[in-house]
């Protein structure tokens, strides 16, 4: 293979590992059916609902019972916490009823919170108070 | 025949039913057995353990309430109705040792809900409750193995995974009912 050939080559799969690296919502959804068990958007189930989860006070969903430990955190939903309660939700808040070891891919988090933030912009979540 | 070779739902549904309580037995086996290890010893669990099998046991205890729902739906034919029932029964079965065993460690069970807030305006069909209870089996696949590592006691681990089992055949089932590969991939996330 020519030179040329070589970077055009190079080229094409650094843009294809920029494309992967960029936040999926579409690839979010597949993650989150992992969440299923236990969520849903609309409504509180096992764990609290994810309409209106950014910006919302951890453990500040009326009228769900939370652990004492997530109502003591003080975390504000944001990329940022998301990122690191996924990754390893005890370690962060020791006690929570999330009782899960975490999504240790940093670009499946990421394609989940770009999924998230998605839906809190659509149907059923859109117009509605935070909550 | 293996599940595999089943040429149509019906007939793997049928073979399912035909084996399912073999398949209950084998969970049943292997939770008893980690009871019976707890009885002896129950050093290795920790309070994070009693929460980890509260937080199982609520989703289970929602997963019967679930089944329920689409049993009462009137959307199910005869054999889906059988093997949704089937399902549940396995359910309970889970609920019932998990609160036992919370209660051997000391623990407080969580109890059911009143109501759990299932979209029922949208089930339409028999495959939109065959659709919603395979997400939920899905779901509660990942939950179980998330909660797998966590437990102190490594017995705990044994019946989580046992319960993990039994969920994944349930999910692979209602795939296939639905016309859907049924084990879509080699390895669960």
């Amino acid at each position: 293979m020519s030179s040329g050939r070589w970077l055009l080559a190079a080229a094409a799969l650094a843009a294809a590992a920029h494309a992967w690296a960029v936040p999926d919502a579409v690839r979010g959804e597949q993650v989150y059916a992992r969440c299923l068990a236990c969520h849903a958007l609309a409504v509180d189930r096992v764990g609290p609902r994810h309409c209106g989860l950014f910006g919302r006070l951890a453990g500040s969903v009326p009228g769900f019972t939370y652990s004492e430990a997530m109502k003591k955190s003080k975390i504000v939903w944001n990329d940022k916490t998301l990122d690191r309660f996924l990754a390893k939700p005890l370690a962060m808040v020791p006690g929570t009823a999330m009782t899960y070891d975490g999504v240790p891919d940093a670009a499946e988090r990421a394609d989940l919170i770009a999924y998230l933030k998605r839906a809190n912009e659509a149907p059923p979540c859109s117009g509605r108070a935070r909550e | 025949m293996s599940f595999f070779q089943m040429t149509s739902p019906v007939a793997a549904r049928r073979m399912f039913l035909g084996q399912s309580g073999l398949v209950l037995s084998g969970a049943a086996v292997a939770l008893l057995a980690g009871r019976d290890a707890l009885a002896a010893k129950t050093g290795g669990a920790t309070g994070n353990d009693v929460q980890i099998l509260n937080t199982a046991l609520a989703a289970e205890l929602e997963a019967i309430a679930a089944y329920q729902a689409g049993a009462e739906s009137k959307l199910l034919e005869k054999s889906v109705l059988d093997l949704a029932l089937s399902f549940q029964g396995h359910h309970k079965a889970h609920a019932d040792l998990l609160a036992k065993t919370v209660a051997k460690l000391g623990g407080h069970a969580v109890a059911a809900k009143a109501s759990y807030g299932f979209p029922l305006e949208q089930l339409k069909s028999q495959a939109d409750v065959l659709r919603f209870a395979a997400k939920l089996e899905q779901g509660a696949v990942s939950a179980y193995l998330g909660a797998v590592p966590l437990f102190g006691n490594r017995d705990l681990s044994k019946a989580a995974a046992s319960i993990l089992g039994d969920e994944a055949m349930h999910w692979a089932v209602l795939r296939q009912a639905l016309g859907e590969t049924p084990v879509p991939s080699a390895f669960m996330s």
